[in-house]
């Protein structure tokens, strides 16, 4: 059982009460929520005579159906004006902190908290979406909750959960030139298999970790959930601090230096026990991009998609499934695979970092004949910095289309879809039959960088070639 | 809808009913209720959309629409059931097709606490047990009466021992699933960790 880790100090801070069975009952720090899995739960409260019990401690946006072209109300989808419509009404009536578009604060929710300074250190996150294990990069303890679980945390502010078994991932050495941190996650997912994180706690750490960013981090602990854990966190350090500090709802300045104090002594402690400890040279990480049809079926650009033989047993019907959906050969060479629709977005790489290196690329370079390639910011904060850097442009003149933020064809639940069996190359987190809207669709997850390499070739490249030039 | 829908409500002890199967492993929630039926403020519509696409796409029978397992409630799975985003759309969508309890050789985390959440126990096997049954719903009807207080699958042939949380036995058991009540019962001690918690006053 694991001792004195993060994970263990932060979870028993937050411990309300022991409940029968060996379950615990957990207090959430912060609650976020957005307009799909919340309706269900707020009409749950009526049904049951509740009301949100406090309500200070949840926060909302909207993000998943929003329109990425044309944002005016009514939405053109009733459905989707239905949904807002919701939301708006029920942050109203139970007084909850809305971002709506608009306010300067809308986008993805896991790319919002973080920019506004409401993801801290030590703090419990929950919010009905997997990718809640983002907010982990700033070593709070943050995972996606079901409808039902929202309702509980309306109602009382806490969950019935039992405790997580903690993995260590410590990442060696540093990432070479032109990887990401969409690369080394999507190399870790492929090692340690997509199923191999279930009743874990991800701890990522070591020298790789601690060079990356806090965009970086969030990338790595968004794909926890693609691994099979449902949190993944980094220990906080100077660069989470300076990341938070003077953001609008971070800490008061005189309670600053309190809060650092506090945070520091979250850390897991050297002497710290573990459940399991998993190493990885990051330094051995190429490009990653996925082949199949899980996150886990990824290869290094170089490399060729893999024969059934030399598949586990256990992987090899997945596998044959994957084969067979994406219409590729076994032994053929990923690099070179026509891609059709490249996508730069969601709460994986959808954050100002990412539209930086993406922009990088394109500079100066023009999208492939017949590829739509387009850019939605994960928020509006997110468009803001970038246009005033000019990224838009750049982005534009090469031909990729500049929406506005939400998370657009990430599951395309708005009009972002691919058509037909359509592949994309796409910055996103997953790629499973029919996620990007069109039931025989298919996905290439890779880093920004390595979509904007696509976009300009028209085919799957190594974003290494044009960040030398 | 198919038929009277009957939602778990209270302690739940026993389940009776028809098996259905379902192969394949990973079998994520977008492919149990794709992103596009998302769109909607209550779950009461889901039944009818469960598996869409696999149904639609698939050149053989969908499970889902064999005539024989229209009536079916303990659905049998393989391994990382559930897998992929949160959406409790999954679990309703299931139950409100008619499912009652999963059977199978593991299930994806989150997944699993959303049938707590509403009801549906989701049972443990090994991967040759669930092949075992597999096979056999696939040739025959194939009925359990599954007692949760034992965890036991029986039909009058054989009688098989299933796997099963203890927490969500007793949660089971006592009605507790419904988790809503239980947690307030604590209202006082949680507005006690509130207010000791440092960044609360930050
Ligand atoms: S961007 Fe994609 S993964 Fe992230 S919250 Fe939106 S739909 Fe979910």
């Amino acid at each position: 059982m694991s001792k004195d880790t993060l994970f263990d100090k932060v979870w028993d801070l937050h411990k309300v009460a022991d409940l029968p069975g060996g379950s615990s009952q957990i207090l959430i720090g912060l609650h976020l929520i957005h307009e799909v899995t919340s309706p269900q739960a707020f009409g749950a409260l009526r049904d049951k005579n509740l009301r949100v019990r406090f309500p200070s401690r949840t926060v909302a946006t909207v993000d998943h159906i929003v329109p990425t072209d044309n944002q005016s109300r009514p939405f053109k989808d009733n459905l989707a004006e239905q949904m807002i419509d919701t939301l708006e009404k029920n942050c109203q009536y139970n007084q909850i902190k809305f971002f709506n578009i608009g306010s300067g604060n809308q986008g993805i929710v896991h790319v919002v908290a973080p920019e506004l300074g409401l993801t801290q250190p030590g703090m419990t996150i929950a919010c009905g979406d997997s990718h809640t294990s983002t907010h982990g990069a700033f070593g709070s303890i943050a995972f996606g909750i079901g409808t039902s679980q929202v309702r509980d945390v309306l109602a009382s502010q806490t969950l019935i959960m039992n405790k997580l078994k903690v993995r260590k991932i410590l990442c060696k050495e540093k990432l070479s030139a032109g990887v990401f941190a969409k690369d080394l996650v999507l190399h870790i997912i492929n090692k340690l298999g997509v199923k191999a994180g279930v009743g874990f706690a991800y701890e990522f750490t070591g020298p790789a970790v601690s060079a990356l960013s806090m965009e970086e981090r969030m990338t790595i602990c968004n794909m926890s959930i693609e691994g099979g854990a449902r949190c993944g966190y980094v220990n906080p350090d100077a660069k989470t601090f300076n990341y938070i500090k003077g953001k609008e709802f971070a800490p008061s300045e005189e309670n600053w230096s309190k809060a650092v104090n506090w945070w520091k002594s979250l850390v897991s402690d050297d002497k710290a026990v573990y459940d399991d400890l998993i190493e990885i040279d990051a330094s051995k990480v190429e490009p990653t991009v996925t082949w199949g049809i899980t996150p886990g079926q990824s290869i290094g650009i170089n490399e060729r998609i893999p024969e059934l033989s030399d598949i586990d047993n256990a992987d090899k019907s997945i596998a044959g499934e994957a084969y067979e959906y994406m219409g590729f050969n076994p032994g053929q060479k990923i690099k070179g695979i026509p891609i059709d629709v490249c996508f730069i977005g969601s709460c994986t790489n959808g954050r100002l970092s990412d539209l930086q290196i993406a922009a990088k690329i394109v500079r100066h370079n023009k999208v492939a004949p017949n590829i739509k390639a387009f850019v939605v910011p994960g928020s509006e904060k997110v468009a803001k910095e970038a246009k005033s850097e000019g990224l838009d442009k750049i982005f534009k003149e090469s031909g990729f289309q500049w929406r506005e933020p939400g998370c657009s064809m990430c599951l395309a639940m708005n009009s972002d879809k691919l058509i037909g069996d359509q592949i994309s190359a796409s910055s996103s987190n997953r790629n499973f039959k029919g996620r990007q809207g069109s039931p025989n669709g298919r996905t290439l997850l890779m880093s920004p960088a390595m979509v904007a390499a696509a976009a300009i070739t028209g085919k799957v490249s190594d974003a290494r070639e044009f960040l030398k030039q | 809808m198919k038929f009277n829908l009957n939602l778990p409500k209270g302690p739940i002890e026993r389940i009776q009913g028809k098996c259905i199967s379902l192969i394949g492993d990973d079998i994520d929630t977008d492919r149990i209720i794709p992103a596009r039926f998302l769109k909607c403020v209550d779950f009461n519509s889901l039944g009818d959309s469960v598996f869409a696409d696999d149904r639609n796409n698939s050149n053989i029978v969908h499970p889902f629409d064999l005539e024989k397992n229209q009536e079916a409630s303990i659905l049998i799975v393989n391994s990382n059931f559930g897998c992929g985003s949160s959406r409790e759309h999954a679990p309703q969508a299931l139950m409100r097709w008619g499912i009652r309890a999963i059977i199978g050789e593991s299930f994806a985390e989150i997944f699993y606490s959303n049938c707590i959440a509403i009801g549906i126990p989701c049972f443990t096997l090994t991967k040759d047990s669930v092949k075992h049954i597999q096979d056999k719903s696939q040739n025959y009807d194939l009925f359990f009466e599954i007692n949760i207080q034992k965890a036991l699958a029986k039909n009058s042939e054989f009688t098989l021992s299933l796997n099963l949380k203890e927490s969500s036995r007793q949660m089971f058991l006592n009605g507790e699933w419904d988790a809503t009540t239980t947690l307030l019962n604590n209202i006082e001690l949680i507005k006690e960790k509130i207010d000791q918690l440092p960044y609360v006053n930050f």
